[in-house]
């Protein structure tokens, strides 16, 4: 058996996957910022005096948390068509990654607000720090700190998922390789560089986070410690 | 066409859980073997070894499972390697949880406190010896909760063999769907299927955690 591999007539496109992973990157950037949002939400929800918003929260993570992102995105994808709400793949898409990943972060979230000690909350009500006061520097910074290397890999992971949304043609990384070993005919080293440029992607972004922590928690940086 | 959602449908939806089931059992068993030669490999005390099996597990953590099944289906065949979904799907799969339970299951083995290597050393226990009665012992024990947690995440990426053809739950809701054009009920009916099948692991690996007495964070993939 002789194999030929020609991968300069496939990284003649680099335009192209240069593009893809450009698209991909801002997929992730967009269900990252979002997600989050929608995460910590849940988890604060979670933890709600209300048993019914307490409730709600639950079901959301738990029933993401159990089922394929790939049957999340063919429901999102057909259950926003079937209300009469025509969007494009990628905005579909957003909105997929978006529920699925606030899912994920719920559950770290929660873990994180888990590990405060009640006694720092009891001392800031001594202090008669308001409820969003206590909130914001007592629970929520402290939390997202302890959590931040597993709210990274998190994130990675999406990153690394939103491959799926190649399914409904949404455009990024996979897609566009989609579309050109289907070209090219040469889906082999095509896929090799797509799976390259997949590692070099989660290395910038985890530099990224990296960076991001540096400059968020300063005080990690001066203790020196993992916390 | 169109049509109602009939018995046979449901026949046709069960068959396929059991594909996905059957795959999952695959990529556990196969996933597990390569795995645990993995998480050996990374605590060997030859550098070159540990090197090579860290590499390994970057590669695959670093890439998404899906662009590792085209390389094994489309990839292989276009250089001449035709393989067929079940075995492309098995392969992959096996890949790609070895890389995953190997660091589990190397934390696990490394978090076994130190003195019970130093006393199986000072015992006089050959390395082998040393791995097999004391350490693993109590390294099955740590590792067992994300190991089970981690049986979810397999589960539902077993979903990803459909887009090579393989018909398991996911594939055979579409080829429901493309007789029925019924998509929201169709998917809606596959999301409580896995779900069916994921929750009470999730809940079973929750409860194993407890009991261990460590709350650590859960092992999560989209």
């Amino acid at each position: 058996m002789n194999i030929e591999l020609d991968f300069p007539a496939v990284l003649e496109r680099w335009p192209n996957f240069l593009g893809g992973a450009i698209l991909t990157l801002e997929l992730a950037f967009l269900a990252t910022v979002s997600g989050a949002l929608i995460g910590t939400l849940a988890a604060v929800g979670r933890g709600n005096h209300s048993r019914l918003i307490a409730r709600i929260c639950k079901v959301y993570v738990e029933a993401i948390r159990n089922t394929p992102l790939l049957v999340q995105i063919f429901l999102v994808y057909f259950g926003l068509a079937s209300i009469g709400l025509k969007l494009s793949a990628f905005t579909v898409a957003v909105v997929a990654l978006t529920i699925n990943v606030g899912a994920y972060t719920a559950e770290i979230m929660r873990a994180g607000f888990e590990a405060i000690p009640r006694g720092q909350i009891e001392a800031a009500e001594g202090l008669a720090l308001s409820r969003f006061q206590i909130y914001w520097h007592i629970i929520l910074l402290p939390a997202v700190e302890r959590v931040y290397p597993a709210l990274t890999s998190q994130f990675v992971l999406l990153m690394l998922a939103s491959s799926v949304c190649s399914q409904i043609s949404a455009e990024e990384l996979t897609a566009v390789a989609n579309y050109i070993q289907s070209d090219t005919y040469r889906a082999f080293e095509t896929y090799i560089i797509v799976a390259v440029l997949y590692i070099l992607l989660s290395l910038v972004m985890r530099a990224g986070f990296w960076g991001l922590g540096l400059v968020l928690f300063p005080r990690r940086r001066r203790l020196g410690t993992a916390l | 066409m169109g049509g109602h959602l009939n018995a046979n449908h449901l026949l046709f939806l069960g068959h396929g859980a059991l594909w996905t089931i059957g795959l999952s059992l695959i990529a556990l068993i196969g996933g597990g073997i390569v795995g645990f030669v993995i998480a050996l490999a990374r605590i060997s005390p030859l550098r070159s070894v540990r090197l090579l099996s860290a590499a390994y597990v970057q590669l695959v953590q670093g890439t998404p499972l899906l662009v590792i099944l085209f390389l094994g289906y489309f990839g292989l065949a276009a250089i001449g390697l035709k393989m067929s979904p079940l075995a492309a799907a098995s392969a992959s799969l096996t890949l790609y949880v070895a890389a995953y339970l190997g660091e589990i299951w190397r934390g696990s083995i490394q978090s076994v406190p130190k003195p019970q290597w130093e006393a199986a050393e000072g015992l006089a226990l050959s390395r082998t010896q040393r791995m097999m009665k004391v350490i693993l012992p109590q390294a099955i024990r740590i590792a067992t909760p994300p190991t089970v947690g981690f049986m979810v995440q397999i589960i539902k990426n077993t979903s990803l063999a459909s887009v090579v053809g393989f018909v398991e739950l996911m594939r055979s809701g579409q080829i429901v769907n493309n007789s029925l054009f019924e998509p929201f009920i169709v998917y809606a009916i596959i999301a409580a299927v896995y779900f069916a099948m994921c929750y009470p692991l999730s809940l079973f690996s929750q409860k194993l955690e407890r009991r261990m007495g460590r709350g650590s964070a859960n092992f999560s993939l989209a």
